[in-house]
């Protein structure tokens, strides 16, 4: 008897070995690299070089010294704020009349609304930018934030319209059956349970907003977003001044992660 | 009695073939438990949902409490539905999910609670007011649903197949329960089921659906006892079916050859002398006979199978003709254990006349 469970015991940590030791070279895969970036930040040589020579803080006082790098980081987050609230605002419109109407051509409409996700950004980039130009719109900030939302209504729609057809159709019937008119039951069933998809949703299109460069490219006119402003110093090739921004972004996503596992865990579920 | 639902020519077809509802006239008198009953695919959902004002019908009307709703949606009908999956909203509390319908009343808060509060009372969870449906078993999840649905007070509670998604035990005592509540709020009840059981146990009328038409609305004992056709008498119960032929006609009885002996009926609508009808009668309401036993009315074959139930024996009996019969025999006693029929050996059966139906024509049973 003890000597099968010991036996047992023995193939049982080897698997348990061999199954950590697979999943501590994945994690450094996906990890090393930003380990990387965030103790190059710190280094007090100019150099790339290990081990690192000397802890500074000097790159993180020059890059809140740099007044562009800032503005880039403000039109980062101005672009993307407004690309995920358009997307939000039409996309779960769009996935709401997608779950709830059928209509001639809905297939059509829903590949069409999926489409910008699959079409690369260059094409949504240069066709965005020819219409632009066609209505004589300047371009700036906002017609990036156009393009983005363009893009980012796919995400929207998928995940929300994913969201809706696994809500029961008897939740809203329900609500109506108990007397409250559509719009309430929009407000007070149906959005509560899709609370957790926008989020997501919305949160996932914030960060691919905020590091998009090919749409931004063809789009913006004399402003710099973040990525934009990285890549253009990046000729010179990576400074430590950009691993300290590096290492700034992965705090705030760290944030951004942590906020949203709080917010969309629903509860109990 | 008045008429808190009325039904008028009530239609729903989806297309020129395919037809859910067709031409359902029917009046539900207040406070009655009405039972719509049928296979799956009868239309008795789609009818429900009519009622409740979740599809809109194709032809006909519907009056609740004598006003035309047939065209309100389903927020504006004094009605209220416990839904097949209970549908209770899952990022609300037990007590919100109860107190939603007040709400959306224009009740406060505090009088909503109260009487939210009293709902789960009556349905014997009150404890159970702050808990997420999530932590609550199927039987519970079914009685916040019916405390949701009946704490406004609604002229007419629908109820679509509400014990459908419950374990049999529980199905058996919530049988029992919804009764009692029934008894309780005096609200009108329609229910959907395709269990004939429950139809039986718990309406005061049952209305067997059969391809989106009435097929026979009546008190349970009165479809049972007097089914109108073949369907009926083969969707509630169990019923053996055998050809006959009409070989003599009086006033109130007439007399069949069938499988070679004579039988005959009470009736109050004698068939016609020499006419092919077909004869049904219920397995339980069938005697067996002891060896040597004569009756009249009385059927001659042989045992082909004996099935034990515990409550009894279900003897299958095949006649000289190749028609087989059932037989279900109550075992009372213990001591008739020793009279347990055995397969192959020859056997008679007798029914009364007052307990065999009379079909026109011939049925495939």
């Amino acid at each position: 008897m003890a000597r099968r469970s010991s036996r047992s015991l023995i193939s049982r940590y080897g698997a348990d070995t061999a199954f950590m030791t697979f999943v501590a070279l994945l994690m450094a895969f996906l990890y090393v690299p930003i380990w990387v970036l965030i103790t190059f930040s710190f280094s007090s040589s100019r150099s790339l070089t290990w081990p690192i020579p000397g802890f500074t803080l000097d790159w993180y006082r020059k890059l809140f010294a740099n007044a562009d790098l800032q503005t880039a980081v403000w039109n980062s987050f101005y672009v993307a704020t407004f690309a995920t609230l358009l997307a939000l605002m039409v996309g779960v419109a769009a996935a709401m009349a997608l779950h709830r109407y059928d209509f001639p051509g809905k297939t059509l409409f829903r590949r069409l609304i999926l489409l910008p996700i699959t079409l690369p950004g260059i094409v949504t980039g240069i066709s965005m930018l020819n219409m632009f130009s066609l209505f004589g719109f300047p371009l700036s900030l906002e017609t990036v934030i156009f393009g983005h939302a363009t893009a980012l209504l796919g995400v929207v729609v998928t995940q929300v319209y994913a969201r809706l057809q696994r809500l029961p159709r008897s939740l809203a019937e329900a609500s109506g059956d108990l007397g409250a008119t559509p719009l309430r039951t929009f407000l007070y069933v149906t959005l509560p349970n899709l609370r957790s998809a926008i989020i997501g949703a919305g949160l996932l299109s914030f960060v691919l907003s905020f590091d998009e460069i090919p749409v931004t490219f063809f789009l913006t006119g004399r402003d710099n977003t973040l990525p934009m402003y990285i890549y253009s110093t990046m000729r010179r090739g990576v400074t430590p001044e950009i691993n300290a921004v590096g290492t700034l972004i992965v705090l705030a996503s760290l944030v951004l992660i942590v906020i949203s596992v709080v917010v969309t865990r629903d509860k109990r579920s | 009695m008045a008429a808190i639902i009325e039904l008028r020519g009530l239609s729903k077809h989806y297309s020129k073939t395919i037809i859910g509802v067709d031409d359902v006239s029917l009046s539900v008198e207040d406070g009655e438990f009405v039972t719509l009953l049928g296979p799956s695919g009868c239309g008795k959902s789609t009818l429900l949902r009519m009622i409740g004002g979740f599809e809109e019908p194709t032809q006909g009307t519907i009056h609740l409490a004598g006003r035309d709703v047939t065209w309100e949606p389903p927020y504006r009908r004094e009605v209220n539905m416990v839904f097949q999956d209970y549908a209770l909203f899952p990022h609300m509390t037990v007590g919100q999910n109860i107190a939603y319908g007040l709400k959306m009343a224009g009740a406060d808060r505090k009088s909503a609670r109260a009487k939210a509060l009293e709902a789960l009372e009556l349905v014997g969870l009150p404890d159970k007011v702050d808990q997420r449906p999530d932590q609550l078993s199927g039987g519970q999840r079914q009685r916040i649903a019916l405390a949701r649905a009946i704490v406004r007070r609604p002229k007419v509670l629908l109820l679509d197949e509400p014990l459908s998604a419950l374990d049999a035990r529980m199905r058996d005592q919530m049988r029992i329960e919804l009764k009692h509540l029934h008894e309780k709020v005096g609200i009108t009840f329609i229910m959907v089921t395709h269990d004939q059981e429950e139809a039986l146990t718990m309406s005061d009328r049952i209305v067997v659906m059969e391809n989106g038409r009435v097929a026979q609305d009546g008190q349970p004992q009165d479809i049972y006892d007097r089914p109108i056709s073949p369907y009926v008498a083969n969707f509630i119960g169990t019923t053996n079916f055998l050809p006959a032929t009409v070989t003599d006609v009086q006033a109130d009885r007439a007399t069949f050859n069938c499988a070679g002996a004579r039988l005959e009926v009470l009736t109050d609508t004698p068939p016609q002398s020499g006419a092919r009808v077909t004869l049904g009668f219920r397995p339980e309401k069938t005697r067996l006979l002891a060896e040597g036993e004569t009756a009249p009315n009385m059927l001659e074959g042989k045992i082909s199978e004996v099935i034990y139930y515990g409550l009894g024996l279900r003897t299958a009996i095949t006649l000289p003709d190749g028609g087989s019969l059932f037989i279900d025999t109550l075992l009372t006693d213990t001591l008739r254990r020793s009279a347990i029929p055995k397969t192959g050996a020859p056997a008679r059966a007798a029914v009364e006349p007052c307990n065999i139906f009379v079909f026109a024509g011939e049925v495939q049973a």
